[in-house]
């Protein structure tokens, strides 16, 4: 891995004009350019079709650019990612410690060789106790923990989440967020999180990349400097409502754009 | 304490709902056993006041007294047909339940042979059971033949919906890990097709017993090695009606006991995480 200028965190992976069109003649994603540093919140922020969800499947592989590069610092690895869905998509057949195995169970280890890295996850997203339970016992909220659990289980590169929280009551959401904060300020972890909530992004991130739909494309990326960690608050600070408004003002220019 | 301490534990509602739970569970057995325990009474009383000879109906005490002095030989009857029938059934296990694996992992060869299956399917087994026999010497295999020819479709079709119903986030998520097709066969697709391929399983159990009844009908030999239809063929040329009402009991009982006991293994397999088998509270 090439090493980072002073001062900067090591890149982790760089987008460049990528572009994303289905049967030829849509285009969901147009000449996107991001770079994700070691340590970045990143949120992608905008209205449906803006392209965001299109944006987080080409960095995960799950489709092929139709035009551009994503290029990973020193190369794709084994470990290069975790991410968490809008679902929780856990297996409800298996137990929460069995969930949270599957990134290693693919990788042939073993529970007994793995059992440490589980418990610690589990431990961090506060479901230590809930070892031997299936999903459906589970609240809403308590999946979408063994979700983050299982995605940071084997410390990833990158963290992808897609609108993970959407489904959540109001209640939970605000928990979750700060837990993930929490999280993120423990294990380090790199994340990109796709919402379209203006207040969310603003509360966790440290970058807000606003985009607008048809075609799907990057129209402003707003920077949100207050350190972490942060908590209720900020919440309630004036920095806070002024970020906001920044952040709605872009995605009503995103929106105005489309109408 | 919000409650006051002298209001009713229970309101209204909750008195009628628990009623109604009540007679849910009582109701579920008791009335079937009144309606058979009258059906059995009428049967009785039709044949008493119209006496009918008991060559053409006898009356149920008949039935009984002949299931229990032909025990030896309908027991042996009943054997025969259960050995069939399970040995169809394991054997459309196997079967349905390979065929869909190879289905869902190669489009190809699900292409080329479902047609087939379902022509299969589609067929009255009394249709194919005089050929198969005509070509197929031991009796057994072809007796087995036509059990599993009714019984394995069930099995394929569900398996195959169900190896195909695997939620398409975790499919990603496999896919992101980098999981091998056998990965993600073993530790996804199978899994999620469990509770569909035990549906097709109870229904498949009751195919086989039908499929193994018919062929015997078919075969028709008799002798040593006969099982349940036969001796029902058997009794009916003699006019040994009690003994066909008796052959007949077992074959519905064994039907019964098939199906409650696939039932059961389903729960047990499936009480732990399947909607299905779990027990809500509301």
């Amino acid at each position: 891995m090439k090493t980072a200028p002073m001062g900067q965190r090591p890149r982790v992976l760089d987008m460049n004009r990528v572009t994303k069109t289905f049967n030829g003649d849509v285009v969901a994603l147009r000449d996107m350019d991001l770079s994700v540093n070691s340590g970045d919140f990143i949120s992608l922020l905008g209205p449906s079709g803006c392209g965001k969800s299109t944006a987080l499947r080409l960095i995960a592989g799950l489709s092929s650019t139709s035009g551009g590069r994503i290029t990973w610092a020193g190369g794709q690895s084994e470990n290069d990612l975790g991410v968490v869905f809008q679902e929780p998509t856990l297996m409800p057949w298996a137990t929460v410690a069995q969930n949270v195995w599957l990134p290693f169970r693919l990788k042939g280890k073993s529970y007994a060789s793995v059992k440490d890295e589980i418990l610690e996850a589990l431990r961090l997203v506060g479901l230590e106790k809930f070892l031997d339970a299936y999903p459906r016992e589970l609240s809403g909220g308590m999946k979408m923990r063994v979700s983050i659990a299982r995605a940071m289980v084997t410390k990833p590169r990158l963290i992808l989440m897609d609108e993970p929280f959407a489904a959540l009551d109001e209640i939970t959401r605000f928990r979750l967020n700060n837990d993930l904060l929490t999280l993120k300020a423990r294990i380090g972890c790199t994340v990109i999180f796709v919402t379209h909530s203006v207040f969310e992004s603003v509360f966790l991130s440290d970058r807000i990349v606003v985009m607008a739909a048809r075609p799907g494309r990057v129209i402003r990326e707003v920077r949100v400097d207050a350190p972490y960690p942060r908590s209720e608050e900020f919440r309630t600070s004036a920095d806070y409502a002024a970020l906001c408004r920044d952040a709605s003002d872009a995605l009503r220019e995103a929106m105005g754009e489309t109408a | 304490m919000s409650i006051a301490e002298n209001q009713p534990l229970y309101d209204a509602d909750d008195l009628k709902r628990l009623r109604a739970a009540r007679f849910e569970r009582f109701g579920r057995w008791l009335l079937p056993v009144v309606v058979m325990i009258a059906a059995i009474w009428l049967w009785d009383r039709v044949v008493v006041w119209n006496e009918i000879p008991h060559f053409i109906l006898p009356r149920p005490g008949l039935v009984l007294q002949t299931l229990i002095s032909d025990w030896p030989m309908l027991f042996s009857a009943l054997m025969i047909t259960l050995q069939i029938t399970m040995m169809a059934l394991a054997v459309a296990v196997i079967g349905g339940v390979g065929l869909a694996v190879l289905f869902t992992q190669s489009r190809l060869i699900e292409m080329s042979f479902y047609p087939y299956a379902v022509i299969m399917q589609v067929t009255p087994v009394v249709a194919i059971a005089p050929l198969i026999f005509i070509y197929v010497d031991s009796r057994t295999a072809g007796l087995l033949l036509c059990a599993w020819l009714v019984a394995f479709f069930p099995v394929l079709a569900n398996t195959t919906l169900g190896l195909n119903s695997a939620d398409h986030n975790l499919r990603d998520l496999f896919r992101i890990y980098g999981a091998s097709r056998w990965q993600t066969l073993r530790y996804l697709r199978l899994p999620a097709a469990l509770p569909y391929f035990l549906g097709g399983l109870r229904i498949a159990g009751g195919l086989a017993l039908i499929g193994a009844v018919v062929a015997e009908y078919v075969a028709g030999t008799g002798g040593q090695g006969s099982g349940l239809a036969f001796r029902i063929l058997e009794a009916g040329y003699r006019l040994n009606i009690p003994r066909m009402f008796a052959a007949l009991i077992l074959i519905a009982l064994t039907g019964v006991i098939i199906f409650a006991g696939l039932s059961f293994l389903s729960h047990m397999l499936l009480r732990k995480w399947h909607e299905s088998a779990v027990k809500r509270e509301t």
